[in-house]
C-alpha cells in the first residue's frame, strides 16, 4: 500500500490524463457519430455508402490495430500527432461507429408518423432530422449512449501502447521501478471502477430525467 | 425507419437535387480517396516490393500462424467464459442473498476494470505466462458479459414455462435444466455470437504482453520487412473479414429465430456488443 501513497502525485496524474483523454474522446465521439447516422439516413446514396463503410469497419477492427495502424502506419505518410491527440482522434473515431449505430436505432425507434407529420407541414429533410426525430431519438438512446461512455473510459486504457501516459502507462512503469506491481495494479483497478460508477449513476440519473413519460 | 419517411416521393427538381448532391458527395468521395492515393504515393508507401512482401509464402504462413493463435484464444477462453458465465448468471438469480451479492460484486468488478489492466496484471503482477495471462483476463472479463447476456435469456422467457415445470412435480434444479435453459440457450445465440466478435477483437490485446498473435506477428513482421503500414493495414483486414463473416453469421442467426414461431415472443435475445452492452 506504501507504493501507492509514495506516488500519488504521479497516479493522480495519470488519473487526470484517463479522464481528460475520455472527456474528449467521447465529444469527438458524439458529433461525428451524430453525423454518421444522419449520413446513412440522408437521400444521397455516396453519403449512406460512406457512412456505412465507416461504421462498419471501424466495428469490426479492434482498436488496438486501430491504434497501431494510425500511430505506427500514417507516420509513415507523413500523418503524425503527439500521443494524446492521436489517441483522442482514434478513440474518437472508433466510439463514434458505436454512437452512429445507436442514434440509428434511436432513429429507428421513433414513430414513422412523426417524420410523416413534419412532412405533412412541409419541413425539409433536414428540419425534419434535426427538429422532429433527432430531439425523441437522443433521448431514448442515453442508456447505451451512456454504456458507451463507460465503455470508454476503459478503452483509453488501451491508449498506453502508444505512450499515452494515462493510468495504465503509469501503473505499469511504477510497477516495473518499484517492482511492486500488485498494490499498483489493484490501485489502478479501483481508480477505473471509481471512475466508472459514478458515472454509471449519473448516467441513470440522466436517463429518469429525459425519459418520455407516456 | 427508412429513408422514404423522412422526404417525399421526389419529384423533379427534388430528383435533380439528388442527383446534384450524389455527384458532389461523389466527387467529395472520390477527392478523399485521391488525397490518400497521393499521400501513399508521394511517401512511398505504393512501392510495390512493400506490399508483396506480405503475400510471399513466408510471411503467409506466419500471419496464418498468428491468425490461429488469435483464433485459438478466442475459441478457449470463449469455452471457458460461457462455463462461468453460465454459472455466475445462475448465482445471480440464486434464492439466497448472499450469492446473488457475491456475484454482483464479480460482475461489476470485472466489467469495470479495463481487460488489458488484468492482463498486465497477470503478466507482470503475478508472473503468468502471457499466453494463460490473456485466457484468464479474457474469461474473466466475459464471463461477467456473458453471465448478463444468459440471465437475460432466462428471464426473457414466459414464467409460465417455469411454473408449468414445477405444476408437473419438477424441483428448481430439474425446472432450469430440462425446461428453462434449453429454450433460453436458443434465444442467446445470435447475441453470444455477437459477443464473440468483441472476443475476438479482444485478443488483440495479446500484444501488450508480447503474445504472437496476429497482430503482434503483423508487428513483428512489419518490423523485418520494414513496411509496418502495410503490415498493420494488413492484419485490420483480416479482422475486418472475419468479423464481418462472424457478424452476419450473427444476424443470419437473429433473422432466422425471428421467423421460427418457437421464440417468440419476444424474439432472440438482442445484445449489442459490450462497447454498449444493453441487454433489451
Amino acid at each position: 500500500m506504501g507504493v501507492l501513497l509514495d506516488n500519488l502525485p504521479a497516479f493522480g496524474e495519470g488519473l487526470r490524463t484517463t479522464a481528460a483523454l475520455t472527456l474528449a474522446s467521447y465529444l469527438v465521439a458524439l458529433v461525428l457519430g451524430t453525423f454518421v447516422a444522419a449520413m446513412r439516413v440522408s437521400p444521397i446514396p455516396p453519403l449512406r455508402w460512406l457512412g456505412t463503410v465507416w461504421t462498419e469497419t471501424l466495428r469490426n477492427v479492434p482498436l488496438t490495430v486501430l491504434f497501431f495502424v494510425f500511430f505506427f502506419g500514417f507516420t509513415k505518410i507523413g500523418v503524425s500527432y503527439v500521443p494524446f491527440v492521436s489517441a483522442v482522434i482514434v478513440l474518437g473515431c472508433y466510439t463514434s461507429a458505436f454512437v452512429a449505430e445507436a442514434i440509428r436505432s434511436g432513429i429507428n425507434s421513433v414513430a414513422p408518423g412523426q417524420a410523416e407529420a413534419a412532412r405533412a407541414l412541409g419541413l425539409t429533410f433536414a428540419q425534419v432530422l434535426g427538429t422532429i426525430v433527432l430531439p425523441q431519438a437522443l433521448r431514448t438512446v442515453v442508456a447505451p449512449l451512456g454504456s458507451l461512455f463507460v465503455a470508454l473510459i476503459k478503452n483509453t486504457s488501451i491508449a498506453f501502447t502508444i505512450a499515452v501516459v494515462e493510468l495504465t502507462r503509469v501503473v505499469k512503469e511504477l510497477a516495473s521501478v518499484t517492482g511492486e506491481a500488485i498494490p499498483l495494479y489493484l490501485g489502478a483497478a479501483v481508480a477505473y471502477l471509481l471512475l466508472a460508477l459514478p458515472s454509471s449513476a449519473v448516467i441513470g440519473a440522466i436517463e429518469r430525467k429525459v425519459a418520455i413519460r407516456r | 425507419m427508412t429513408v422514404a419517411v423522412f422526404a417525399d416521393p421526389l419529384g423533379p427538381r427534388g430528383k435533380i437535387k439528388v442527383a446534384v448532391a450524389t455527384l458532389f458527395g461523389g466527387v467529395a468521395v472520390a477527392g478523399v480517396l485521391y488525397v490518400a492515393f497521393r499521400r501513399f504515393q508521394s511517401n512511398g508507401q505504393l512501392e510495390g516490393k512493400l506490399w508483396s512482401d506480405l503475400f510471399t509464402g513466408e510471411s503467409l504462413r506466419f500471419f496464418w500462424g498468428g491468425l490461429k493463435n488469435t483464433l485459438k484464444l478466442a475459441g478457449v477462453s470463449l469455452v471457458l467464459a460461457l462455463v462461468l458465465g453460465m454459472v455466475l448468471a445462475l448465482a445471480r438469480l440464486s434464492r439466497r442473498t448472499p450469492v446473488r451479492w457475491l456475484a454482483t460484486l464479480w460482475l461489476q468488478f470485472f466489467r469495470g476494470v479495463p481487460l488489458v489492466v488484468l492482463m498486465l496484471f497477470f503478466y507482470f503482477g503475478l508472473d503468468i505466462p502471457n499466453y494463460t495471462a490473456i485466457i484468464m483476463g479474457l474469461t474473466l472479463y466475459n464471463s461477467a458479459v456473458l453471465a448478463e447476456i444468459i440471465r437475460a435469456g432466462i428471464l426473457s422467457l414466459d414464467r409460465g414455462q417455469r411454473e408449468a415445470a414445477f405444476a408437473i412435480g419438477m424441483t428448481d434444479g430439474q425446472a432450469m435444466r430440462a425446461v428453462v435453459l434449453p429454450q433460453a440457450i436458443r434465444r442467446m445465440v445470435p447475441a453470444l455470437v455477437s459477443q464473440l466478435v468483441v472476443l475476438l477483437k479482444d485478443t488483440s490485446l495479446g500484444v501488450a504482453v508480447l503474445y504472437e498473435e496476429l497482430l503482434r506477428r503483423g508487428e513483428l513482421a512489419g518490423e523485418f520487412l520494414k513496411n509496418k503500414l502495410q503490415a498493420f493495414l494488413f492484419v485490420a483486414a483480416i479482422f475486418l473479414i472475419v468479423n464481418l463473416l462472424l457478424s452476419s453469421a450473427a444476424r443470419w442467426l437473429e433473422g432466422r429465430q425471428g421467423k421460427a414461431k418457437k421464440v417468440a415472443p419476444g424474439g432472440p435475445v438482442r445484445v449489442s456488443g459490450v462497447e454498449d452492452l444493453t441487454v433489451a
